[in-house]
């Protein structure tokens, strides 16, 4: 093998056990949050205060933005200017739109007196959905900073493996939004 | 001699160690290895019983490595060529030993660990002909709360309980977790706010013991001590009689007194509010919810605990 | 309470003596530091050699530093702590008052867990791994630095602490509700938490590199089952590091929210749950303990199969025995809390998952035994420690599982018993372990042995120190002593403390030694010279390089066929390199971001422990930038032409 393929393997391995690491951070706030969901102070719980309509919204948006993320690697693969920078900007766009809409039903539920330092439920959700929607901005942090360095200096392999990374990594998000849809939303209003 | 130099000078530090220990350890009591209660010494015999059971591999680990350290030294003159084996590395019998007789031994401790983990349960009952004396406990900082519920006195810092009786404590605190520890007498268990945790514990004979708690909490921590008297029948009685003419009395407006971060002194009270207890578990809401709503006596059966009233509700945190 | 400074104020200025003593010394030895390098005109061979480096040999080095000035810190707080429990009995003297005695706890455990524990692992692991293994470098030398320098900013955070505000009373794991904003308003468990959580972060990122190294970056040859037996510790522990560490960061940040917004994860109200914060910190902290030994475990292989001229007995039960020992230290944590009243079966599997433990760790103890057997055994320095090892642990190993009897544990928990067990296997495992590796490795680092007379008597003073030291405790611990207590009224329990302080003044001598030892080698450094490269007559890898180890490590990489390859290329006779085997070496650059962001971190971390907000904000975005700044990175590696490979070769083993 020769150093450039070893760096791109070492970096792909290293990216994956990032990955792990992630998972084993998601996994304690997903334990803490199914051991504290019932603890709601005498306030309400998660039966009365999502609206699985919203998270509906939130979790096609997202799944859209994965799946053109998906597409943009593929063009990008292929050469495709053009189509790459449409779904890329795509997939960003889209990737705002989530937070938008999450940060909007955090306010929402701060302002009505339901915010994280009113129950030990509370806390539980603000902080796994919270993380989850940091790890978002990163992302689009991550994809400007790609989508810059694309522009400028066009497709490269190195900035191809980079845009590799990038897609695991949101692709990863989608899978922890699934686990937050159904343990978090799906059964807190069942 | 010189070669002898190590061998010298590791057993006379082994002398004067064993001396020093001799001398500390002559006349010393210790609580945990000479208990007063039954539950302790089921633990003491449990420790001599898994020390012994471990030092059949200790002790040839020892030697072994005392002897092979002294006969393959690199300067024994006395080596044969029979006994330099650079290549020899791997022998399936011995291995099969140094697995087996361990996994032999942790098996008979495992076996032990099950058997004593339910009999000595800090929830188990201890069986009697004697009724059990129900003791409430409150670790506040920095000071125990004793209330005795069916007596109609409270105590501060001091634990009289009557001998050969069984004692069923019901244990919570309104303070940082704190431990409930009678060494002498057996089983500590945690303190916690909104929580109530049991314990059962039983003096085998009359006498003062010391208590203590094992869990930081804050800085009176080191003085957060009691005293355990157990006292024969009739001298218990007594006792409660008087405590239940006290001009102390144990309300709301004392236990308000109490709970401030404060040292306090041997006190015994009359107890004015018989659900005070309840009522300091309660303060903290724990809304219970989250964990099944039965749990498992010790003797296997089912215990619904929606039936019961919140003041028996045993939380037994299974599953945490 | 003000915009500017957040929660600042001279108040939280020290005000007990001994505290102030330190605020003071620490400070003038710092300025004692400054002065010396630059008189000395230094600045700049430190910042290019050493902030800026990207050479896991040196950051080894750096880690090491840090690591034995924290031991000196951490090791003068216990000599606080016994002194004042010497003197705490009835008819004795308040030394200092409680808090600080709490402090200084807490403190003793957090330094000598975290940086003098983790500090000495990852020195170790930079120093020896990619030696070992026939690589360059570490997978990722950037992350490297910029894990250092977090491990650092960690550092300054602990020690800081002492100068101003305070360090945290609630022991080095910090149960709530205690540390609660309830009960512990002040800058302390901030200080405590925040120095953790960015140390933890560096640690976890070494975790994945060192993994990720020995994965990808072995020699042509060395496949898994022909690594040296250390590298193997080190893969194993790099698992339980990827693995537990995200939870310390959870449980640290649940607790930072709860203590910086008002949440109620851990508090008493609120419907918080303390004892889920004791499950969560646990499920690292047990982990935690073996990434800590399995290094030290690894270590003791190589250094008895080299100091016994014998191959390591049962080399692949050994392999399964470090599997097993990483599998079983995910399901044992709740050991730690059986008194918290789970229930007896519950308690009785944590309880048999934890002695089990014990087969693995006591096969390993045997295999050792059996390459001594028919070995010709030269008792270097390494050697006598691994002795006083095999001596320490194996005490320390049969109170544990005394222990791992939950009905057992309930008298002797959290009692001085508890205390008298953990030192006893981290100092007889890990101290000794890492100070073995340390003595061991040294010539390949610095060119020059270490005085081996003064590291035997340092291990004397240790091994006796530590019995004076510690068994007294165990005694106190069926006495009925708990633990953390600074006064007592038992009379019977002087004696017993007051041995205990002349064993801590004991070790106190071997640590001085081991100290003098280094000091006295660097002034003795040429009689002392390692001139071959092998002091040792060794068998791994790293002693086919000259010391100093050259940057690029290997001139020549390396092809491996078997188990202990450079011993038997000894054996069937060393051929002189040629010309043609040069090849161009690429080296990684050297780049000040990893320092960067580590000092940013710091001051990350401190602004968020006295509330200054805006400094937050802007250490926060000035670590996003260096991070943008890194990726955009892209000319990262010179390259050393053959020929100057060659010739520096030549000259190294001239």
């Amino acid at each position: 093998m020769n150093d450039v393929e070893l760096k791109r393997d070492k970096v792909q391995l290293g990216f994956w056990l990032y990955i792990m690491t992630d998972c084993m951070l998601f996994a304690s706030l997903f334990a803490t949050y199914m051991i504290l969901r019932g603890a709601t102070n005498g306030g309400p719980g998660g039966d009365e205060l999502f609206s699985l309509t919203f998270v509906l919204v939130e979790t096609v948006i997202l799944l859209t933005s994965s799946y053109l993320c998906g597409i943009a690697n593929l063009a990008l693969r292929h050469g495709k200017r053009k189509e790459f920078f449409a779904t890329f900007g795509l997939t960003i766009a889209l990737g705002i739109a989530f937070l938008a809409m999450e940060l909007t039903e955090f306010s929402h539920l701060i302002s009505e007196g339901h915010g994280p330092a009113t129950s030990a439920f509370l806390s539980a959700f603000f902080t796994l959905v919270g993380l989850h929607g940091a790890h978002i901005a990163v992302g689009i942090l991550w994809a400007l900073v790609l989508a810059w360095a694309l522009y400028r200096q066009g497709s490269n392999e190195d900035l191809q493996r980079k845009f590799g990374l990038f897609s695991i990594y949101w692709h990863f998000l989608d899978v922890v939004w699934i686990f937050i849809f159904t343990i978090v939303f799906a059964l807190g209003v069942a | 001699m010189k070669k002898y130099r190590v061998v010298i000078g590791v057993a006379c530090v082994l002398v004067v160690l064993v001396a020093m220990g001799y001398f500390l350890l002559r006349g010393a009591h210790f609580d945990v290895l000479q208990p007063a209660g039954d539950i302790a010494k089921q633990q003491r015999n449990l420790l001599i019983f898994a020390t012994l059971l471990m030092s059949v591999v200790v002790i040839p680990v020892f030697v072994m490595l005392g002897w092979f350290s002294w006969k393959y030294r690199a300067s024994n003159k006395n080596t044969k060529q029979k006994d330099y084996k650079p290549e020899w590395h791997e022998s399936k019998r011995l291995e099969l030993l140094w697995w087996g007789i361990p996994a032999v031994i942790v098996g008979a401790l495992a076996v032990t660990a099950w058997v004593t983990s339910h009999s000595l349960d800090p929830y188990k009952s201890i069986a009697s002909s004697k009724p059990a004396v129900e003791i409430q406990v409150v670790a506040l900082q920095w000071k125990w709360l004793f209330i005795y519920p069916d007596l109609g006195i409270a105590t501060v810092n001091k634990l009289p309980v009557p001998e050969k009786t069984p004692i069923h404590f019901t244990i919570s605190a309104d303070a940082p977790m704190s431990a409930f520890w009678v060494p002498a007498l057996g089983t500590q268990i945690y303190a916690m706010n909104g929580m109530s945790s049991q314990l059962n514990l039983i003096a085998d004979h009359t006498g003062e013991f010391s208590g203590y708690t094992t869990n930081i909490n804050g800085e009176g921590y080191a003085d957060m001590k009691f005293k355990v008297y157990a006292k024969t029948e009739k001298e218990f009685d007594a006792w409660v009689k008087t405590a239940t003419q006290s001009a102390n009395l144990m309300n709301e407006a004392t236990y308000a007194r109490l709970v401030a971060p404060s040292k306090a002194e041997e006190t015994s009270y009359r107890l004015v509010d018989t659900s005070l207890y309840q009522k300091i578990v309660a303060k903290y809401g724990h809304s219970m919810s989250g964990e099944s709503s039965n749990h498992i006596m010790p003797n296997g059966s089912v215990m619904d605990d929606s039936k019961l009233e919140s003041d028996e509700h045993v939380h037994s945190m299974e599953g945490m | 309470m003000s915009a500017l400074l957040g929660r600042l104020d001279w108040s939280y200025l020290p005000s007990d003596p001994v505290t102030i003593g330190a605020a003071i010394g620490m400070p003038l030895a710092l300025l004692f530091i400054v002065a010396a390098v630059t008189y000395y005109k230094k600045w700049k061979y430190l910042w290019k050699e050493w902030i800026i480096t990207t050479d896991a040999k040196k950051i080894g080095v750096m880690y090491g530093i840090v690591a034995i000035v924290m031991l000196l810190r951490g090791g003068a707080d216990a000599l606080m702590l016994r002194a004042a429990t010497a003197l705490g009995g009835p008819g004795g003297t308040q030394l200092f008052d409680t808090d600080t005695f709490q402090q200084v706890f807490t403190a003793h455990g957090t330094i000598m867990i975290f940086f003098v524990g983790m500090g000495l692992m990852f020195a170790l692991f930079n120093i020896a791994v990619p030696l070992m293994i026939g690589a360059r470098d570490v997978a990722f030398p950037f992350l490297n630095s910029m894990s250092f320098w977090l491990f650092f900013a960690g550092m300054i955070l602990v020690n800081a602490a002492l100068i101003f505000g305070g360090f945290s009373n609630g022991g080095w794991l910090g149960y709530p509700p205690l540390t609660e904003l309830q009960y512990n308003p002040g800058p302390g468990v901030d200080y405590w938490i925040w120095s953790l959580q960015i140390a933890g972060i560096g640690s976890l990122l070494s975790g994945v590199n060192f993994f990720a190294t020995i994965i990808k970056c072995r020699a042509k040859g060395m496949n898994l089952m022909k690594m040296p037996i250390f590298v193997w510790s080190v893969l194993v522990t790099t698992v339980l590091i990827m693995i537990s560490f995200p939870m310390l960061t959870a449980s640290l940040g649940m607790l930072s929210l709860d203590r910086l917004a008002g949440m109620h994860f851990f508090t008493s109200d609120g419907g918080g749950n303390p004892m889920m914060y004791i499950n969560l910190i646990w499920a690292w902290g047990h982990p935690e303990v073996y990434i800590l030994v399995m290094p030290a475990f690894g270590i003791f292989s190589e250094v008895v199969a080299t100091f016994a001229k014998k191959r390591l007995f049962g080399y692949k039960t050994m392999v399964i025995a470090l599997i097993a020992i990483m599998f079983l230290s995910f399901v044992v944590w709740q050991h730690h809390f059986f008194t918290m009243g789970a229930g007896a079966n519950v308690n009785a599997f944590f309880g048999i998952m934890t002695m089990v433990i014990a087969i693995p760790t006591g096969v390993k103890l045997f295999n050792w035994i059996f390459t001594m057997y028919k070995g010709r055994i030269d008792f270097k320095a390494p050697m006598v420690w691994f002795m006083c090892f095999a001596l320490t642990f194996t005490i320390g190993g049969v109170t544990g599982v005394l222990m791992s009897i939950p009905a057992i544990d309930f008298q002797v928990h959290n009692s001085m018993f508890l205390v008298a067990h953990f030192h006893n296997v981290i100092i007889g495992g890990v101290l000794f372990g890492y100070i073995a590796g340390l003595t061991y490795w040294f010539p390949k680092i610095f060119g020059f042995r270490l005085h081996d007379g003064l590291g035997r008597w340092s291990s004397y003073f240790w091994v006796v120190g530590f019995m004076l030291a510690f068994l007294p405790l165990y005694a106190l611990g069926l006495m009925g002593a708990v633990r953390r207590l600074d006064h007592y009224d038992d009379p019977a329990w002087i004696p017993f403390f007051v041995v205990s302080a002349v064993g801590v003044i004991v070790i106190g001598i071997g640590v001085a030694l081991f100290v003098l030892q280094i000091v006295y080698s660097v002034w003795k450094r040429k009689t002392l010279k390692d001139t071959t490269g092998d002091p040792w007559d060794g068998r791994t890898l790293e002693w086919s390089v000259p010391s100093p180890a050259p940057h690029y490590n290997f001139a020549i990489d390396p092809v491996v066929s078997r188990i202990d390859e450079w011993w038997y290329q000894k054996q069937d006779g060393l051929q002189a390199p040629r010309a043609e085997d040069y090849k161009d070496i690429a080296v990684t650059k050297n780049t000040p971001l990893g320092f960067m962001i580590g000092m940013a971190a710091f001051v990350l971390g401190g602004a968020l422990i006295w509330h200054i907000w805006w400094l937050a904000i802007i250490s926060f975005i000035a670590i996003v930038l260096f991070a943008i700044a890194r990726t955009m990175d892209d000319f990262t590696e010179h390259t050393i032409a053959a020929k100057d490979v060659m010739r520096m070769d030549m000259e190294a083993r001239s």
